[in-house]
C-alpha cells in the first residue's frame, strides 16, 4: 500500500515537471530571430505565401494559443510533423526508440557488471597497483569527451585494426522485429550470425557510452565499499570470525548494490545526454540522431520531439527507480 | 585455576593526525574459567580498545600491537596464524556482544538469515576445518548440508526461547529494524552464545539502551553466562553494573590498569585513590557529588609513570617518574599504586 | 585572506590535487599568452591550402588542418575560447543560481517551492539535451552557446545553495542572529554566504570541467562559435572525414580537452576534501 502512495505521489509530479519542460522548450523554440518559415519555404516563395504557409502551420497564432494546441495535440500522440522530412514526428522518433534503448541498456549493463566489482575490489585493495590504476580510470572517464573517445575508438579498433566495423547498427536486413532489440531479436530468431554482426556493432558505441557511467560507478561502490569496512556491523561480522570473503562479497556487496540502485537514476542521466554524442558519432540511427539532424535543419519541431521524448524517458526511469529502491531496500517496505 | 585469558603488558598505538596516541600502556588482565569480569573504566581509557586487541580485530593501518602477550587457553594469540585465529577463535572460543545493536545487524538482511549463517561457520556442532578438509570449496560457494542446516535451526530457536524472545520462529523472518533495541540485544546474546564459547566479550552492552531495560538485559546475561560456566569479560563505564554483575572488578584509566579485586573487597576496601575517587563520586542520597578535578589525558602526550598522577592528591615523584608495579593486597586483590590507600583512609 | 593561503597551502599536499592545478595554469598561460606562444598566430584567420594535412614536424608541432592552418597555434587561441566560456557560463550560472537558492532557503513559503520545482525541471533533462534544444534555436554563436549553458547550469548552485540554507536555518547562530534583529539580508550575506562559500567552490570548479564538455559537445555539433573561431569541440567535428590519416587533427584537441577537464576535476576535488570538514573528520577518525 505504501508502494502505491509513493506511485501516486511520484505520478502527480510527473505531469507538472513534464509540462513544465515542454513549456520552457516550447518557448525557446519560438522565440527566435529570424523566420524558418521564411526558410521552409524557400528562396523564391513571396511573402504572401509566406504569410499562407505560417497560417497553414498555425505559426501565426499567439504563443499561449500554440502551446495550448501542441499540448492538446500531444495528448493525442502527435507531435507534429517534421519541417524537414514532412513525417509525423511521434513516428519518426518511434521507429527510432528503440536503437537508442538497447544501445543504452547495454552500456548500462556493461558499467554495472564491469564497474560494481571493480569498485569492490578497489576499495579491498586500497592504494594498491589495481587501485590507482583504477582510479586513473576514474577521473579520465569524466574528463573525457564522448564524441572524442567514440573517434578515437573508432581510430583504432575500426580504421586501423580492422576488428569491428565503423559504424551503423547492422549491415544487411536486420532480425524479425519483435522488440526491436537487435541482440533480443537475433536470439528469438536463432539467427546467430545477426546476433554476432550486432554485437560487433554494438561494441564500440557501447563501450564510448559507458565510459563515463563505468568510472562513476566504480568511484561511487568504492567510496561506499570503504565506508561500509568501518561500519558496526562489519566489524561485528568480523569479530565473530565470519570468512573475510563471505564478509564482503555477500554483505558489503549487498549494501553496494542497493546504493547503486538509487544511482542508476544518475546514471542513467548521463548515458541518455552522452547518446545523443554518441549516436553521432556511430551514425546510429536512434532518437540521438533523430535530434542532431533536427538541429542541422533547423527543424525545431523535431528537437522539441526529441526534448519531450528524452525528458519524458528521463523522469520515468527515475520513477522506476524509486520505485525499485522501494522494493530492495527491505526497511523502505515494512515501515 | 589456569587463567583462560591472560593480557600481559600489552601495548597499543593509535596513528592520528595528531601523532601517535599510546591507548593501552603495557597493560594486563586475567580472566578465570566461568568468571565474569568487569572492566571499569571512563570513556576513552581504552576498554574498547582492549576488547577489539584481544579479538585482533584493531582497525588495521591505525592500530599497531607494540609489545606484550594475549594468551588465551596458554596460546598468544597475537603470535598464532591469523587465519586459524578467525576460524578458531573468534565466533567460536571467543564471541562479542557489541555495544550498540542497532547497527551491528546488517539492515538488508533477515535476521534469521544473519544468525543461520553465523551457525552455517560456527556451530558448536562442527569444530573448525571440520569437513573442510577433504573437500576444501571457496568460503563463499562452501554449502550448507540440509542435515545440520535443521539441527542448528534447531538449536537457534531453542537460544532464542532461553533468552525471552517472543515468537522465535516469526523473529527468524523478519528484519534487524522491527525489533526494539532490547530485543536486538537479546539476539545478540543468543549469538553470542550459540557457538559455546568459552569467553564472551560484552563491550558495554547496555549504553545504547533504556535504563529501564538496561537491569534485565544484564540479569538475564549474567543467568546464562552462569549457567553454562562461560567466563565474560565486561567493559563498562558504569560501576553499578559492575557491582551487580561481575565477580570481579578491573580498574582502567587512560590506558593503564589501576586495581583489581573481586567485586566485594573492591567495593569495601578501594585501594587506588582513583577508585576511591570514583566510587565517591557515585551520588549518593544526601551526599554531595564529588568530581575528580581535572581532565582525562591526552594519549598523544601522556603524563609519565602512573598516568593519574596530575590528578592524584597523593602523587609523588615516584608516581612521575615510573609506572608503579603490580602490588599484590590480600585475597586476590591487585593495585598498581606506590601508594594504596589503607581501608581507613591515607595512603 | 589568510584563509585562502591556508587552503592553498592544504591544497599543495594533495598530490592529485596539485596536478589538476598545474594543469589549470598551463590551460590559462596557453590562453593568455597564445600570442607569444603559437609559432603561427597569423593561422587562426589565415589560410593556407597548400600546406594542408601535413603531419607534425618541426616546423608544424602537431600538424596542419584541412585549411593547412597549424594546428598547435590554433588550440592555443582555442584555449581563450574554452576559458570565456567557461569562467563565464559557471560565472552566469552562480549568479542565477545562487541568490535563487537564498531566496528559496530562506523563506518557507510558496515561493520556495516554486523556485525548486522550477530548478527541478531544468534538472529533469540531461544538461546537454536542454543546451542542444536552446542552442539549436537561437543559432550557432560564442554568445548563445554561453547563455545556453548558463540556462542549464544554474540549477546545481541554486539546489546546493538551497540545501545548505535550509540545514544552516537549523543553526543556533542563524536563530540568534535573527533574534538579535538582524534584517535577512544582512543575515545572509553577513553570516550564510561564507559558511556556504566553500560547497559553492568546489562545485564552481567540478562545474567547469562539465562545461568545457558541454561547450565542446556543442561545438562538436556544429553548435558552437562558426569558423574560423579555432573552438575545440568543432575542430574534432572538421577532422573526422581526414580520419585515419590525419591523426593528429583530431587527437591534440581531443587531448587538450582532455587535459583541461581533468585539470578542473582533480582540483575540485581537492578542494572538496580541503575544504569540507565532514570530510576532513571522516578521514581523520579513519585513521
Amino acid at each position: 500500500m505504501r508502494l502505491l502512495a509513493l506511485l501516486l505521489r511520484r505520478l502527480a509530479w510527473f505531469v507538472p515537471t513534464l509540462l513544465g519542460l515542454l513549456a520552457i522548450t516550447f518557448v525557446i523554440s519560438r522565440v527566435i530571430p529570424g523566420d524558418p518559415v521564411a526558410l521552409v519555404a524557400g528562396d523564391l516563395a513571396t511573402p504572401a505565401q509566406v504569410e499562407a504557409l505560417r497560417r497553414q502551420l498555425g505559426l501565426d497564432r499567439p504563443l499561449p494559443v500554440q502551446f495550448v494546441g501542441y499540448v492538446g495535440a500531444l495528448l493525442r500522440g502527435d507531435m507534429g510533423t517534421s519541417l524537414y522530412t514532412t513525417r509525423p514526428i511521434a513516428e519518426d522518433l518511434a521507429r527510432r526508440l528503440p536503437a537508442t534503448i538497447e544501445l543504452t541498456l547495454v552500456a548500462m549493463a556493461f558499467s554495472i557488471v564491469v564497474g560494481i566489482p571493480l569498485g569492490v575490489v578497489s576499495a579491498l585493495w586500497r592504494n594498491s597497483i589495481l587501485d590507482h590504476a583504477l582510479r586513473v580510470v576514474t577521473v579520465s572517464g569524466l574528463a573525457i569527451a564522448s564524441f572524442w573517445l567514440g573517434i578515437m575508438l573508432q581510430l583504432l579498433f575500426a580504421m586501423r585494426l580492422g576488428w569491428t566495423p565503423l559504424n551503423g547498427r547492422l549491415q544487411g536486413f536486420p532480425p524479425p522485429a519483435v522488440t526491436g532489440l537487435y541482440l533480443v531479436d537475433s536470439v528469438l530468431a536463432w539467427d546467430w550470425p545477426a546476433f554476432g554482426a550486432a554485437l560487433t556493432h554494438l561494441a564500440l558505441p557501447a563501450a564510448t557510452l559507458a565510459f563515463p557511467a563505468l568510472a562513476t560507478l566504480v568511484r561511487f561502490t568504492r567510496a561506499g565499499v570503504l565506508d561500509d569496512m568501518q561500519s558496526s556491523s562489519v566489524l561485528y561480522e568480523h569479530a565473530m570470525g565470519l570468512p573475510r570473503s563471505v564478509i564482503v562479497w555477500k554483505y558489503i556487496l549487498r549494501n553496494a548494490l542497493t546504493s547503486t540502485v538509487t544511482q542508476i537514476g544518475l546514471l542513467f542521466g548521463i548515458l541518455l545526454a552522452g547518446a545523443v554524442v554518441t549516436e553521432t558519432v556511430f551514425d546510429w540511427p536512434g532518437i540521438g540522431t533523430y535530434a542532431v539532424n533536427s538541429i542541422v535543419a533547423s527543424d525545431y519541431n523535431g528537437v522539441m520531439g526529441f526534448t519531450v521524448w528524452a525528458g519524458a524517458i528521463f523522469i520515468v526511469v527515475n520513477l522506476l527507480v524509486d520505485i525499485a529502491q522501494g522494493f530492495i531496500d527491505p526497511r523502505e517496505r515494512s515501515t | 585455576m589456569a587463567d583462560l585469558l591472560a593480557v600481559r603488558a600489552l601495548e597499543v598505538e593509535f596513528v592520528t593526525e595528531q601523532g601517535i596516541a599510546r591507548v593501552l600502556d603495557r597493560i594486563s588482565l586475567r580472566i578465570g574459567p566461568g568468571e565474569v569480569v568487569g572492566l571499569v573504566g571512563e570513556s576513552g581509557c581504552g576498554k574498547t580498545t582492549l576488547a577489539r586487541a584481544i579479538l585482533g580485530v584493531l582497525p588495521a593501518g591505525a592500530a599497531r600491537v607494540r609489545g606484550g602477550e594475549i594468551l588465551f587457553k596458554g596460546r598468544d594469540l597475537l603470535q598464532e596464524d591469523p587465519r586459524v585465529v578467525n576460524e578458531a577463535v573468534r565466533g567460536r572460543a571467543i564471541t562479542v556482544i557489541p555495544q550498540d545493536p542497532f547497527t551491528s545487524f546488517n539492515p538488508l538482511f533477515t535476521v534469521g538469515a544473519q544468525v543461520m549463517d553465523l551457525m552455517k561457520w560456527k556451530s558448536p556442532r562442527r569444530g573448525p576445518a571440520a569437513g573442510g578438509a577433504r573437500r576444501r570449496w571457496p568460503a563463499l560457494l562452501r554449502p550448507y548440508p540440509r542435515a545440520r542446516y535443521r539441527e542448528d535451526r534447531a538449536a537457534v530457536l531453542e537460544a532464542l526461547r532461553a533468552v525471552h524472545l517472543p515468537e522465535p520462529e516469526r523473529a527468524l523472518r523478519r528484519l534487524p529494524h522491527e525489533f526494539s533495541g532490547g530485543q536486538r540485544q537479546r539476539l545478540m546474546i543468543a549469538m553470542a552464545l550459540l557457538p559455546h564459547p568459552d569467553l564472551v566479550i560484552a563491550d558495554e552492552p547496555t549504553t545504547a539502551l533504556d535504563v529501564t531495560i538496561q537491569a534485565q538485559i544484564l540479569r538475564l546475561l549474567r543467568q546464562l553466562v552462569k549457567e553454562r560456566g562461560v567466563s565474560v569479560l565486561f567493559t563498562t563505564h558504569d560501576l553499578g553494573t559492575a557491582y551487580e554483575l561481575c565477580d570481579r572488578v578491573v580498574v582502567m584509566y587512560a590506558g593503564q590498569e589501576m586495581e583489581a579485586a573481586p567485586t566485594a573487597e573492591f567495593f569495601e576496601r578501594p585501594a587506588h585513590p582513583y577508585t576511591r575517587r570514583l566510587l565517591d563520586s557515585l551520588p549518593s542520597p544526601g551526599a554531595e557529588i564529588r568530581d575528580i578535578p581535572g581532565e582525562v589525558p591526552s594519549l598523544i602526550a601522556p603524563p609519565s609513570g602512573c598516568r593519574f598522577h596530575p590528578r592524584c592528591d597523593y602523587a609523588t615523584a615516584e608516581c612521575r617518574a615510573d609506572r608503579p608495579a603490580e602490588r599484590s593486597l590480600d585475597s586476590g586483590h591487585r593495585v598498581h599504586c606506590f601508594h594504596p590507600l589503607e581501608p581507613a583512609g591515607g595512603p | 585572506m589568510s584563509g585562502a593561503w591556508f587552503v592553498l597551502a592544504r591544497l599543495c599536499r594533495d598530490r592529485s590535487a596539485l596536478i589538476g592545478l598545474v594543469l589549470i595554469l598551463g590551460l590559462v598561460a596557453s590562453a593568455v599568452l597564445a600570442p607569444v606562444l603559437a609559432t603561427h598566430p597569423e593561422d587562426v584567420y589565415e589560410l593556407h591550402p597548400a600546406e594542408r594535412l601535413q603531419p607534425p614536424s618541426p616546423a608544424h608541432l602537431l600538424g596542419t588542418d584541412r585549411m593547412g592552418s597549424d594546428v598547435y597555434s590554433r588550440l592555443l587561441f582555442g584555449a581563450r575560447i574554452t576559458i570565456l566560456i567557461g569562467i563565464i557560463a559557471v560565472g552566469a550560472s552562480l549568479l542565477i543560481g545562487v541568490p535563487i537558492g537564498l531566496v528559496a532557503g530562506y523563506y518557507h513559503s510558496w515561493v520556495s517551492d516554486l523556485l525548486m520545482r522550477v530548478s527541478d525541471i531544468f534538472l529533469a533533462v540531461p544538461q546537454v539535451v536542454l543546451a542542444i534544444a536552446i542552442a539549436q534555436t537561437l543559432g550557432p554563436s560564442l554568445p548563445n552557446v554561453i547563455l545556453a549553458l548558463s540556462v542549464t547550469y544554474w540549477p546545481w548552485f541554486a539546489r546546493l545553495v538551497y540545501a545548505e540554507m535550509r540545514s544552516l536555518q537549523n543553526e543556533v547562530f542563524v536563530e540568534s542572529t535573527a533574534a538579535l534583529g538582524a534584517s535577512p539580508f544582512r543575515l545572509v550575506v553577513l553570516h550564510v554566504l561564507p559558511s556556504i562559500a566553500s560547497p559553492i567552490i568546489v562545485r564552481a570548479s567540478i562545474g567547469m570541467g562539465f562545461t568545457i564538455l558541454t561547450a565542446a559537445a556543442l561545438g562538436f555539433l556544429g553548435l558552437g562559435p562558426p569558423p574560423p573561431t579555432p573552438e575545440w569541440g568543432r575542430t574534432i567535428a572538421e577532422s573526422r572525414e581526414f580520419l585515419p590519416d590525419a591523426w593528429w587533427y583530431a587527437l591534440a584537441p581531443g587531448l587538450a580537452i582532455f587535459l583541461t577537464v581533468m585539470g578542473f576535476n582533480l582540483l575540485g576535488d581537492g578542494l572538496r576534501d580541503v575544504l569540507d570538514p565532514r570530510i576532513r573528520r571522516a578521514r581523520a577518525n579513519r585513521g
